[in-house]
């Protein structure tokens, strides 16, 4: 998988170096999401809790007639959790998994700003070892002085149990 | 002319699917000895259509193939050959060898050409067999009777000749384009005879001088020629000859017969022409529009009667007025009008609801579609088993979602034969038995509730109920000394692994598949009853929920959240008191109704609703439901209302989620979960 979003920005260089992100921040940590999988940014609106599963699924709302669950990006990556406030914002990714159109929201503190990165300059995800899981980073990314954590979003959105139907095209190794 | 013939195969497969229906339907239905020609005709026709589009897409496999049946089919609409049992037999197996050439190209599998050569074999011996001995009567003299008679005639090769009228060209016809679509019919030799051509000074440039000899080679019908001289007919002589060629003669007996070079009489005077073209048009187009339909094509789609689209749009049309009628009134708002407001809001709450209605509506589909099958499935195994069964199909016309439809047939189709092959008896032993030697299946299918019941019923054996027990005891399913209710009985040939056949048959008896069908149908929300009585026949209900998008709920408080209970599964709703109350070991709670021990199942514990009112259960109310054939007490805060809910899927953007069938959205937006009652005894148990 990672093989092939590295094949992918790979293309992408060729055709036009820069690569735009969407960054948001959690905590003082800045990230970045590929804008092309942001459906939309929305701000946070009360789920349908659904019973049973880890706590950073919060729920599920209604996303004009279509049913999309919204994570807790916070709770996901182990940060401390902060109270919702009508300044908290989720953004709407959607990718396709196994084939099939998956919708997500995640919850963010923030929203900041659009960002072209070079696609040269990204590097890969620096290994910490087992202290902090980079599952869901694909590279980092500099942008004035500052540092933007790229995020994967086919792994972000692959919760345990979404799309698995089959794993025809998105088998990970 | 480059279109992108692929994006109309779709569209013709489905046409060539249901063509093949047709075609099925029809023969089962002949009567042999008096044979309604009408009956004929429609099953010629289906065939030709899937002709027409096959060769028209490029299948040549399949063209040729429909080809020879038709062949056959014309002589039994001519009535130059006798509608025989064999005869019949040999058309049906073409038609599931033409719908396995038909799936495979779909596939885009090769087709399996050793076994439809055979099968064209078979009909081919058919056609030199049977033809011969019925002496071809006297052709018609003329006109269009003869062109319809041999229409379907081919030759290696004809021979036209073709002389217009002067004034052919006024008519707007080009012979020149006449002869490209020849030419795309088969190797076209043109040969033109200009002698009629005169002097310069007397050419009148909008006349038509010349005339042509058109050699046609390959394999065309004649048909297809006519087509195309269809609109000059009237303003030409033209003349269609057959080239009889050797191999023709030994092949086709009919070619003995072969008329006499076809002369289309060119009678009509030029006033009539134009009065007459229209209804020839008119004839013509139909099977044209039927081959090349341009629609996109999609992955899966549905036929609908218009006559629900009209309703559909005028109900879209209230609908706007009626919500034009309300902005108009949001513009000027006075409280003097709250009242028509109050009419307003009334009136569009209706709309909405019959339009919702009517949009459920479109993906109903009569059960026939499944129906129509099993004549077929009937005449062949009956006849594979050597029993004489009679199927009798009741409420065709019973609508059902779409979805049903399709995830219905298999279930069905397995307890129809397993009826015909463990229900129905051997002619001698009905006999014996004072029955009519002729066994009766039916399939009956009707509304009751909000659910569609299909039935399977025969007048066979019935299910023995000890020999089951027996049975399961020894293959070792059920403990020796259970006692069982009938029902939990007849529920016995359910289980895997069970079969009361003696010996396995192609047909059943493997003791796999009843199994499966109780699974299908129970993951379409419905469930499955037998009855029975020894020695007059057994009867199997289907229950399924009319439509699988829709959903009549009760929902249910449980503190801040709220969640549906299929109304359905509802059995009742009661308040109890401690007194109704048992323990088991100190924890699982159970609860007396009637003479009936329920396990209760508190929803706020099980889904952790930390904000729930009712935690003790004289505060809040126990629901009795329903789930697969077990019930329980579902504890909630409280009930708040009965509403249809709409059913949007969980699994679309998330995952299953245990004791959730899915979801819906509230009026307020918000969304709710619909409870999945099996789903959640299982979760209380863990």
């Amino acid at each position: 998988m990672a093989q092939e979003t590295d094949m992918q920005e790979v293309e992408e260089i060729q055709c036009e170096n820069s690569v735009q992100f969407l960054s948001f921040t959690l905590g003082d940590e800045e990230y970045g999401v590929d804008i092309l999988s942001v459906q939309e940014i929305r701000s946070w609106e009360p789920v349908s809790r659904i019973p049973n599963v880890p706590k950073y699924e919060k729920g599920v709302v209604n996303l004009r007639g279509a049913i999309v669950p919204i994570i807790d990006l916070r709770e996901r990556f182990n940060l401390e959790h902060s109270e919702y406030t009508n300044l908290t914002v989720v953004v709407v990714l959607q990718t396709v998994l196994n084939g099939v159109s998956r919708t997500m929201g995640v919850v963010v503190d923030s929203v900041s700003d659009v960002n072209n990165v070079d696609a040269q300059t990204i590097q890969g995800a620096p290994d910490f070892g087992t202290k902090v899981s980079t599952e869901f980073i694909s590279g980092l990314a500099l942008v004035d002085e500052r540092m933007l954590i790229l995020l994967d979003v086919k792994k972000l959105l692959k919760l345990d149990g979404v799309g698995d139907k089959g794993d025809e095209d998105d088998d990970e190794s | 002319m480059s279109i992108d013939m692929a994006q109309f195969h779709q569209v013709f497969f489905e046409e060539s699917f249901e063509g093949l229906e047709v075609m099925e339907s029809g023969l089962l239905n002949l009567d042999m000895g008096d044979v309604d020609s009408e009956a004929i005709n429609t099953i010629f026709r289906a065939a030709h259509s899937i002709k027409g589009g096959s060769g028209t897409f490029g299948f040549t496999a399949v063209s040729d193939y429909t080809h020879v049946m038709e062949t056959l089919l014309d002589e039994m609409r001519d009535g130059r050959r006798q509608v025989t049992q064999p005869a019949v037999d040999v058309l049906l197996g073409s038609v599931d060898c033409l719908r396995e050439m038909l799936s495979a190209i779909q596939d885009g599998n090769d087709v399996d050409a050793a076994g439809v050569a055979e099968h064209k074999k078979a009909l081919e011996v058919e056609l030199n067999g049977g033809s011969s001995s019925s002496e071809p009567e006297a052709e018609p003299e003329q006109g269009t009777t003869s062109a319809d008679a041999s229409n379907s005639s081919v030759g290696s090769g004809w021979k036209i000749s073709f002389c217009p009228h002067a004034d052919l060209l006024k008519t707007g016809n080009d012979p020149v384009r006449m002869f490209r679509e020849l030419g795309e019919l088969g190797e076209l030799e043109v040969i033109v005879d200009f002698q009629g051509v005169p002097p310069l000074y007397d050419l009148d440039p909008e006349e038509c001088h010349l005339s042509w000899t058109l050699i046609l080679k390959g394999e065309v019908e004649k048909g297809d020629i006519d087509d195309i001289f269809d609109w000059v007919e009237d303003d030409c002589d033209l003349s269609i000859q057959k080239i009889i060629s050797d191999e023709n003669q030994n092949n086709a007996p009919e070619v003995n017969s072969e008329v006499a070079p076809e002369v289309v009489p060119e009678v009509v005077p030029e006033a009539t022409i134009d009065s007459k073209a229209p209804p020839k048009v008119a004839a013509a187009k139909p099977a044209k529009a039927k081959e090349s339909k341009p629609k996109p094509a999609t992955s899966s789609s549905i036929r609908v009667d218009t006559g629900k689209i009209d309703t559909l749009i005028n109900m879209v049309g209230e609908l706007v007025i009626t919500q034009s009628m309300l902005s108009l009134m949001g513009e000027n708002f006075t409280l003097d009008s709250i009242d028509q407001l109050k009419n307003g809001l009334a009136q569009l709450d209706r709309h909405t609801r019959e339009l919702q209605e009517s949009v459920m509506n479109i993906r109903m589909l009569p059960i026939s579609f499944v129906f129509s099958r099993f004549p077929r499935l009937v005449h062949d195994l009956s006849s594979k088993l050597e029993k004489k069964i009679e199927l009798k199909l009741v409420g065709e016309h019973t609508e059902v979602d779409k979805t049903v439809v399709e995830l219905i047939s298999d279930p069905l189709v397995h307890l129809v034969r397993n009826s015909l092959d463990h229900g129905i008896e051997m002619p001698a032993d009905r006999l014996a038995a004072g029955k009519p030697e002729m066994g009766t299946v039916t399939l009956e299918a009707y509304h009751r509730g909000g659910n569609i019941v299909i039935e399977v019923k025969d007048d066979g054996k019935g299910l023995d109920k000890d020999m089951l027990r027996t049975k399961a005891i020894e293959k070792g399913l059920l403990e020796p000394d259970v006692v069982l209710t009938d029902k939990q009985c007849y529920e016995l040939i359910f289980m895997a692994g069970f079969s009361t056949a003696e010996k396995l048959t192609d047909v059943s008896g493997r003791g796999v598949g009843m199994d499966v069908v109780r699974r299908n149908i129970q993951s379409l929300g419905g469930n499955i009853e037998i009855s029975s009585e020894l020695g007059y026949g057994s009867t199997i209900a289907i229950k399924l929920p009319l439509t699988l998008a829709i959903l009549d709920g009760q929902s249910v408080a449980v503190g801040d959240e709220t969640f549906i209970v299929p109304l359905g599964s509802i059995i009742e709703s009661i308040n109890i008191n401690e007194s109704m109350v048992n323990r088991v070991a100190g924890k699982g709670e159970t609860f007396r109704l009637r003479d009936e021990y329920l396990p209760i199942v508190r929803m706020h514990e099980i889904f952790d609703v930390s904000s729930a009112k009712a935690t003790k259960l004289t505060e809040g109310l126990l629901v009795v439901v329903d789930g697969q054939g077990v019930r329980c007490g579902l504890f909630v805060d409280d009930l708040l209302g009965q509403q249809q809910v709409v059913i949007k899927s969980l699994e679309a953007n998330y995952r299953r989620v245990e004791g959730v069938s899915s979801a819906t959205i509230l009026g307020d937006g918000s969304v709710a979960l619909i409870l999945d009652i099996p789903g959640l005894m299982r979760l209380s148990n863990q």
